[in-house]
């Protein structure tokens, strides 16, 4: 693999991470990250749709006016997303139910756009293809983690099965019920991204302001 | 060739790409309506199994359903009726047809329009006649017509379970009519008082378990309220004389 294609699809892995970094997304991490199974689907639907929007886009990005560019990228990426909704109706009717309405969501998950915009506008077929991929692996990673901890956590499973027996069949695990709910899954993205840009210190931001000091006694008289 | 920015190209840009994508849409959904399809049935009887209670988890729906019978009610009259045959009969289809359902008019307390002529219903049937039986209800909410069936127990006044599959309610507020805690709510409860007046209703806030009124009582959702109202609308008007009242009165007299 040379190091382009390596870079195009591993680099929004951890060091351009799409939630982590460019803070995007994150409506879904929150909304469908209590279960391993359907944070996985939403997943893969996330990264089909990048991938295929990035490539469509980037194939007629010659042809696209410039005064109705982003709403061609709408429409290409509605149309994708509400394949893969049917799609998912048909083979994977429960899962389909639980994401409901997050699936028909992908077409304004900011993950989509952004890359659609500022990638595939301005690169060839195949690297806008995989660069899709690449930021849909980024953002499964983030997801599969929060949903691990959330469900082991949340609920003493994994995919379903149970792990820790919890104290409601019986078992010894008081289940923590915050972790459940959407916003555990702010904290838990906010000790994600400490983490990271404490491991890649590339990421920490410069403030954009410096917060001044109270003002003295002297001062406020 | 013109410049990107022209009118013309923008406009054909435009055309060609909707016509594509509309193809490519359309295709899909088609190409996969027999599969969603046979999910959506299979997810109905699941709806109906879990409506009474009954749903097991490592059985296959198929086979769990083979206790349950289907078969038709006629609104007018309150019976059992043969005029249509309970294999093939689309119900939702049938109450948008004229010639197959009744304008409702000002006994629409439900909103939902029309009521059609026949009604199917699920009889569960034990050792000694009738087990349980699962009628459909269907009203309007805050957004959407809820779909869902209600289960009575043998004495056909007991709540056994109730249930909706098909709604479009704000999901954490309204779409809690899909929550266990508050569907378990439903069981035990009475639908008619001791007069046989239709008594059952979602009221706003919790119940008070001192009172008598209690047994035909369930706690509105919070933070739901017209949810709830469409919910105590439509078991009033399907629990009520435009409802099943007549067919359940009927059933209990052994005359359906």
């Amino acid at each position: 693999m040379s190091t382009k294609i390596k870079d195009v699809l591993f680099k929004p892995v951890f060091d351009e991470n799409p939630i982590a970094l460019q803070i995007l997304g994150i409506c879904s991490a929150l909304a469908v990250t209590s279960s391993l199974k359907v944070s996985f689907v939403m997943c893969v639907a996330l990264t089909v749709v990048t991938a295929f929007s990035n490539m469509f886009v980037s194939l007629i990005r010659n042809h696209i006016p410039g005064s109705i560019r982003i709403i061609v990228q709408m429409t290409i990426i509605a149309s994708l997303v509400i394949v893969v909704d049917q799609v998912l109706k048909a083979v994977a009717y429960d899962i389909s139910k639980q994401l409901s309405v997050f699936v028909g969501l992908i077409i304004t998950n900011c993950i989509v756009m952004g890359r659609a915009e500022a990638y595939a506008m301005k690169n060839p077929p195949v690297a806008s293809f995989l660069d899709g991929i690449g930021n849909g692996l980024g953002y499964s990673v983030i997801l599969l983690i929060l949903a691990f901890i959330r469900e082991l956590f949340g609920a003493g499973k994994l995919f379903g099965f149970e792990i820790f027996s919890v104290v409601n069949n019986g078992g010894w695990y008081v289940p923590n019920g915050l972790l459940l709910l959407p916003p555990s899954a702010f904290f838990l993205i906010g000790l994600l991204i400490w983490a990271l840009r404490a491991w890649k210190k590339g990421q920490a931001e410069a403030p954009d302001f410096k917060i001044a000091p109270n003002s003295s006694e002297g001062e406020a008289v | 060739m013109a410049s990107n920015d022209s009118t013309s190209k923008t406009i054909i840009v435009a055309l060609v790409l909707c016509i594509v994508c509309s193809v490519f849409v359309c295709t899909a959904a088609v190409m996969l309506r027999p599969a969603q399809q046979i999910n959506k049935d299979l997810d109905r009887k699941t709806n109906i199994l879990a409506a009474a209670g009954m749903l097991q988890e490592d059985v296959s729906i198929d086979e769990q359903f083979a206790s349950i019978k289907t078969r038709a009610v006629d609104m007018a009259t309150g019976k059992f009726t043969d005029a249509v045959d309970v294999t093939v009969y689309d119900q939702r289809k049938a109450s948008k047809d004229p010639a197959m359902s009744d304008e409702l008019g000002d006994a629409d307390l439900a909103k939902i329009g029309r009521r059609a002529k026949y009604t199917l219903v699920y009889v569960v049937e034990g050792d000694s006649g009738i087990d349980k039986i699962i009628l459909p209800i269907k009203g309007y909410g805050l957004w959407s017509t809820l779909y869902g069936f209600v289960a009575l127990e043998s004495d056909l006044n007991t709540v056994a379970g109730l249930g909706f599959y098909d709604h479009a309610e704000t999901p954490g507020l309204g779409g809690e009519v899909d929550n266990p805690i508050w569907k378990a709510k439903w069981v035990g409860k009475l639908s008619y008082d001791a007069e046989n007046k239709q008594a059952l209703t979602v009221i706003k806030g919790s119940v008070d378990k001192s009172r008598p009124e209690a047994v035909h009582q369930i706690d509105g959702l919070s933070g739901a309220t017209l949810t709830g109202k469409g919910v105590d609308n439509l078991i009033k008007f399907w629990m009520g004389k435009d409802g099943f009242a007549p067919f359940l009165a009927n059933l209990r007299a052994g005359e359906a």
